[in-house]
């Protein structure tokens, strides 16, 4: 049996676990502002793990897609050092805050390029615009059957397997492939990757290729900027804070015991 | 015809409450451009539910019936839904954000090819060019954005717990049948089985307990079910909540998750150990009256958002905590 090929779609954004002092908006160039690293967003971590758990399994080689206007390949590399055999930066002014549509479309346009594979993989939604539309557009582009929100993921003989939770429990799934799934948390988070390991990755010799429109897009005129009207910071959130002082933990406590007894 | 268009969702034989509040979502704009409000039932018996839905007003309900759409098979209900739009032709299309409508949205977007915006927290139209103006928070919840696309119909899913759900009035709409051209082959995802679990009703207790990645192990959480127990003496309803990263880390089920993918609460008290406060999970937890937070980490934050912190090591506070509270007074 030919080897399983697994596309894994993963965005890089700035860190969504940023502290909230860090983050603002610009109202004027409609952008939120994050003074964070940028990362690999978590639910495509999760996406990744899942490719890695079936690697594991039963065997596959794993190609990774990050898309847009300019991808770092320091941070994208952590994909190869977790276990992905291949990585491949979309990058391209172009791509700059497209709609989930256009996203989608090029990327589809980037698998039909790849060709041969038997699971699409993408995170829930991106924690950056948390809109949780490109990994369904996609599977619908390339005329795919589409899994949303899987917890664990298996293959049987040309088919994929999806447990996921649904509001009364849970249920079980299956498709024949090619398919595409996107992934939930309960999949588990992306393994712990060794020090060692990230440094030979990101002092690696081996160059990671890197498409432009020209070399994927089929219709390049077609991308379409998401409008924006306007972007706005949130109310405000904080709270003044007592801080229950102790000089041991039994003091906290106590402490702690009366602010409940009080609110009883 | 270019009505406003609302899916509805059916539980337990009547309309849920997010489908109230997509109704009163979806009659302000109706009115505000000057034009009718609809409703699309679906499922393999709604008649009951579409008579229900008649009463609070919209000038038709159509109703999609097979037998095939008992139970929710993305594909057919999808298929069911493109038919049914193409003869409705609404200018403005809502959808709950539910398990459902994260589905259809992005799918249904696609196949009429116009744009969707996820997640609603409010929607208006703009009086310039009458097109339908999406707000909905980003990143996390660290902005607010609004969007807007020309494309019909104007798509988007509406957030729970944010509209006012719609009252009762002398409906006299009509229900009309569109019934489904579908049929098995369109099935490309077979549902195996649905297996019912007791899942925990979060958004129904008056105190949550939550623990994080700084609980360490998944043994953490025995020492939160005791505080829960202590608690339960004099609180009512005291349930186990978590963030994201707890049930990333396999120590718990995510119908305990806490956040903007897990469940949004606003209990009267809520305890968080060990979770350092994303922004994801604070959104889920911020309307909480009043917030307790207990974290090695004095900058993380959960302090900033919390009426009483202890900084220190849960597994000591902890235990003490329960001790004092079990003591007679």
């Amino acid at each position: 049996m030919k080897e399983l090929g697994i596309i894994v779609c993963a965005k890089q954004i700035p860190d969504p676990e940023a502290p909230l002092s860090d983050v603002s908006v610009d109202a004027e160039k409609k952008e939120v502002i994050v003074d964070a690293p940028q990362v690999i967003s978590p639910f495509d971590e999760n996406a990744l793990e899942a490719a890695l758990l079936l690697q594991e399994e039963i065997g596959a080689k794993i190609t990774v897609l990050s898309l847009g206007k300019k991808v770092s390949d320091t941070v994208l590399r952590k994909c190869l050092a977790a276990g992905a055999d291949e990585l491949i930066l979309l990058q391209d002014d172009a791509f700059e805050k497209l709609d989930s549509h256009s996203i989608a479309s090029a990327l589809a346009d980037a698998i039909r390029k790849i060709g041969e594979y038997d699971l699409v993989l993408t995170g829930r939604q991106a924690g950056d615009w948390d809109s949780g539309q490109v990994g369904l557009i996609l599977g619908e582009m390339l005329g795919l059957p589409c899994i949303n929100l899987a917890g664990e993921i298996k293959i049987d003989d040309g088919s994929v397997l999806v447990k996921k939770n649904i509001p009364e429990g849970y249920e079980r799934v299956k498709a024949r492939m090619p398919a595409l799934v996107t992934v939930s948390n309960e999949v588990g988070e992306l393994r712990y990757i060794s020090r060692t390991k990230m440094l030979k990755m990101l002092r690696g010799a081996s160059s990671i290729p890197s498409w432009s429109s020209e070399n994927f897009v089929t219709a390049k005129e077609e991308l379409q900027k998401m409008w924006i009207v306007e972007i706005s910071s949130p109310p405000d959130m904080r709270r003044n804070c007592e801080l229950l002082d102790g000089a041991s933990p039994e003091e906290k406590a106590d402490k702690l015991a009366a602010v409940f007894k009080a609110l009883q | 015809m270019s009505d406003v268009l609302i899916l509805g969702e059916v539980k337990d034989g009547s309309l849920d409450i997010k489908t109230l509040e997509l109704l009163g979502a979806g009659k302000k704009l109706a009115g505000d451009l000057g034009v009718g409000l609809s409703m699309v039932l679906m499922g393999d018996a709604v008649s009951s539910a579409a008579e229900q839905a008649v009463s609070y007003g919209p000038v038709r309900v159509y109703k999609l019936e097979h037998p095939l759409l008992k139970g929710f098979s993305a594909d057919l209900w999808l298929a069911s839904l493109e038919q049914a739009c193409k003869k409705i032709n609404p200018r403005i299309f809502l959808m709950s954000h539910s398990f459902i409508g994260m589905e259809l949205g992005p799918r249904f977007a696609c196949r009429l090819n116009t744009r969707l915006t996820t997640d609603c927290t409010n929607l208006s139209i703009d009086p310039e060019d009458g097109l339908l103006l999406r707000t909905k928070p980003v990143s996390g919840g660290n902005a607010i954005s609004v969007f807007k696309c020309p494309l019909e119909p104007q798509l988007a899913t509406v957030r729970g717990k944010v509209f006012e759900p719609a009252e009762a009035v002398d409906g006299k709409g009509e229900i009309v049948d569109l019934p489904p051209e579908i049929d098995e082959s369109m099935i490309k995802v077979e549902s195996i089985e649905v297996v019912k679990e007791e899942i925990i009703a979060l958004d129904k207790a008056d105190v949550v307990v939550s623990g994080g990645a700084g609980l360490g192990d998944e043994d953490g959480f025995e020492i939160l079910q005791d505080l829960s127990k202590a608690l339960s003496k004099s609180f009512g309803s005291v349930m186990i909540g978590c963030s994201r990263m707890a049930v990333d880390k396999g120590w718990i089920s995510s119908d305990h998750q806490v956040g903007l993918t897990g469940t949004m609460i606003s209990p009267d008290i809520y305890v968080a150990v060990g979770i350092s406060g994303a922004i994801q999970h604070l959104v889920g937890m911020i309307h909480s009256k009043k917030i307790i937070a207990i974290n090695t980490d004095p900058g993380c934050n959960m302090f900033k958002v919390a009426d009483y912190g202890v900084v220190g090591d849960y597994e000591k506070v902890i235990p003490a905590l329960v001790k004092r509270l079990e003591e007679p007074s």
